[in-house]
């Protein structure tokens, strides 16, 4: 209940914004202790892993010609915002990459400090503090090399300024990665009513249809902040074997990659071109002028 | 044997992880947070250094997704060298599949096993004793269906192969384990989530994931309160080294049949031969108790006599083969004549009860069994020590995609895939073993004509053959 009062009181009293919501917040406080079991409540995540982690693995083995075996994402400095437990952040220190977790609430840090603790690489590798993303902007002007904001900006008050803030922190030419819930019919019926309602693969009340956001939505958003969108996948879930696959219709769960622009709005040729080609494609969704 | 097939097949579909998160009795903590602060931490720990234990220490070390990772393996006897191999054969050796093979150079360890010494086959005739139907195994390109090899020889090309990798596989020699103590669920905080293994000289490890690799007898398997289908056979195996009368091509591995149980004649050089000679408690005793010339006659009596024919049976094989000739003229083979003995090496002949088990899991949270841990079979087929080569492979193949997505490597997730994937191919081998032996330790017509007709069918009918 502190924490809680703490945040509304800071927002009551801050000048700028928050991304984050408190109601958001108190849904997840209730569930804080949950998130290590593989078989509960966040089971789903859990399986998400198998897909996400080497979604992320490989788009940066990919773009960079350096590969240390057994550590492939060693030296790169990722940011996980809205880490909760840190379900994502252990496999990614695993991997060699530097951590840094960050999540409002302060149960969830409580959590994810305590169960990497156990793991001398892992208490090294990732850090954790209990913070929202605006309260980090200023210590990190473009200090991370990624930033992962998985099954979070469903849950953010203000996105447009959630995607700048990830802007603000990321190094140029740095790797943004989100995955999200689509806002159609069929991500109302399956992403809600079943997922909550029947087979309770998520808790009930988690997830608010309103909030979704659409991938041309989160690409337009994108795009006008500096960002350069080069992939959309989408994601399907099997409740009958709890695991995840990739799919090419993004009507439920999808996954992005975007990276910011060079230097000082400079963009690479090849982003130059794509901007051409939809300037001569007006109909196109998701990129006006 | 539908027992075997029911029980270990009762996992379910849907309930994968039910009730398996916490492996044996909720242990008592004791001094654990004291203990857990001192004990070095590793990522693997392969309980049991026999040829499956430290193939599976090897592959993992070998492993580029391992780089960077801590692995232990405990072996309760001493380190052996092996600097030259002895002129003289051992009696233990394993009849090597070309899977097998493949796994073994796939860390480099086959080319020590070839630099040895080892005996390729090409080919297998399998009879009966109570009839002259016969079933012979061979590729048709004439390759080497496999190899038959000293465990000396194999144990020498591991210990090579984790020398060689010896900056991330730590082996601990004369070391025991005594005790182990399983971690809660990890959800429930306060307590290490890692499996605490106690050593006889009092150390302590820990581990994210504990394979037991412990034997038939498998401490892991017992502490893990894992249950067992297990059953004694009434057969020992009769082993020893023998000497052939005349030099021969040797590529034929040689088994028949008797109603007291199979004996077999693996090769291992132009002029030697192992034995094992599958037979009733008794008669094993016998047979090693009688000096060498009477041990010898035994043996060329086991494979030429026809003393357990009968008319009857000799009449319908008879009829039941030219029938196959006019159906399928290339059905019947010709008849090899198996080597005769000259003479046994001294201090080769030993003897061991034989058994078979099955573990009806494989794995639980953080523990995972492999080799005769997990199953033991017969050796009427040979398969033993293959079987624990493919179960080192497949897990091997899981832990590596789990290591390279950063997965923690004690989790049921992918401990589960090796299961099933190992499940599904082990117990039709095993039951169908266990079926084998039953069937063939019999002198009832009903039963010799069965298989006798079954065997001459098999024989003919190459799909089937081809799967054996």
């Amino acid at each position: 209940q502190l924490s809680l009062f703490r945040f509304t009181v800071k927002r009551l009293f801050s000048t700028s914004h928050s991304s984050v919501d408190s109601e958001e917040m108190k849904k997840f406080q209730l569930l804080a202790h949950k998130w290590w079991d593989e078989e509960g409540e966040y089971s789903a995540l859990h399986s998400m892993n198998d897909i996400r982690v080497p979604f992320i693995r490989d788009t940066l083995l990919n773009m960079s010609s350096n590969y240390h075996l057994g550590n492939p994402l060693s030296g790169v400095k990722i940011l996980d915002v809205g880490c909760g437990g840190g379900l994502l952040s252990e496999p990614l220190g695993r991997l060699g990459a530097s951590v840094t977790g960050i999540d409002p609430l302060e149960d969830n840090i409580r959590t994810a400090d305590q169960h990497k603790s156990f793991d001398p690489v892992l208490a090294k590798r990732i850090q954790y503090k209990s913070s929202s993303l605006e309260e980090i902007v200023e210590e990190s002007m473009e200090t991370f090399d990624v930033i992962v904001a998985s099954e979070v900006v469903e849950h953010v008050a203000d996105l447009e300024m959630f995607i700048r803030c990830c802007s603000q922190v990321l190094k140029p030419d740095g790797s943004l990665f989100i995955t999200t819930i689509n806002k159609t019919q069929l991500s109302y019926i399956l992403g809600i009513v079943v997922a909550e309602k029947i087979l309770g693969i998520v808790p009930e009340g988690t997830h608010e249809w309103e909030k979704f956001v659409t991938p041309e939505e989160l690409e337009r958003l994108l795009e006008a902040n500096g960002f350069s969108v080069k992939t959309v996948n989408g994601m399907l879930y099997n409740p009958f074997w709890g695991s995840w696959s990739w799919m090419e219709d993004t009507s439920i769960n999808y996954a992005v990659h975007a990276v910011k622009s060079g230097a000082q709005g400079q963009s690479s040729p090849t982003d130059a071109l794509s901007e051409m080609e939809s300037e001569q494609h007006p109909a196109t969704a998701g990129t006006t002028v | 044997t539908s027992a075997v097939m029911a029980v270990a097949c009762g996992r379910g579909l849907l309930a994968p992880l039910g009730g398996r998160l916490q492996a044996g009795p909720r242990a008592p903590l004791r001094s654990i947070a004291a203990a857990s602060a001192a004990a070095p931490l590793y990522d693997v720990v392969v309980s049991g250094g026999g040829m499956v234990g430290s193939a599976m220490a090897a592959v993992l070390g070998h492993d580029i997704h391992f780089r960077d990772k801590k692995i232990a393996l405990l072996e309760a006897g001493p380190r052996k060298e092996y600097d030259r191999m002895p002129d003289s054969y051992s009696n233990r050796v394993s009849s090597i599949s070309p899977g097998s093979a493949t796994l073994l150079s796939s860390f480099g360890a086959w080319d020590h096993v070839c630099s040895l010494r080892l005996k390729p086959f090409r080919r297998m005739q399998v009879w009966d004793a109570c009839s002259e139907a016969m079933i012979v195994f061979e590729k048709d390109d004439l390759d080497d269906m496999g190899y038959i090899v000293e465990n000396d020889v194999i144990m020498s090309a591991l210990t090579k192969q984790l020398d060689a990798v010896a900056d991330r596989v730590e082996v601990f020699y004369g070391s025991r384990a005594v005790g182990y103590t399983w971690p809660l669920p990890s959800h429930s905080c306060d307590t290490s989530p890692w499996v605490q293994i106690e050593l006889a000289d009092g150390r302590r490890l820990q581990t994210k994931l504990l394979i037991g690799a412990d034997g038939h007898n498998s401490i892991v398997r017992k502490e893990a309160e894992i249950k067992n289908i297990e059953h004694r056979y009434d057969q020992s195996a009769v082993v020893a080294t023998l000497h052939l009368s005349e030099a021969t091509d040797n590529n034929v591995a040689w088994q028949r049949f008797l109603p007291t149980g199979p004996i077999a004649l693996l090769p291992l050089s132009d002029t030697a031969s192992s034995l094992v000679w599958s037979t009733s408690h008794e008669h094993a005793s016998e047979l090693l108790a009688m000096d060498e010339e009477s041990f010898v006659d035994s043996i060329n009596s086991a494979f030429w006599s026809n003393v357990n024919h009968t008319d009857f049976i000799d009449t319908a094989g008879a009829m039941f083969r030219s029938t196959i000739s006019l159906l399928k003229p290339s059905g019947t083979a010709v008849r090899q004549l198996p080597p005769s003995i000259a003479k046994v090496d001294p201090e080769s002949r030993a003897m061991f009860p034989l058994g078979m088990g099955h573990a009806i899991e494989y794995v639980q949270h953080r523990v995972a069994l492999i080799g005769d841990a997990a199953h033991r079979v017969h050796p009427l087929a040979g398969q033993g020590v293959n079987l624990g080569f493919g179960d080192i492979a497949c897990l091997a193949y899981h832990l590596s995609v789990a290591a390279f997505n950063g997965s923690d490597l004690g989790s049921l997730r992918h401990l589960l895939k090796f299961e099933t994937e190992r499940q599904r191919h082990n117990v039709s081998l095993i039951a169908a073993t266990d079926v084998l032996k039953r069937l063939y330790s019999t002198r009832l017509a009903p039963l010799v004509l069965l298989r006798t007709w079954g065997l001459q069918a098999t024989n003919a009918l190459p799909p089937i053959k081809v799967r054996i």
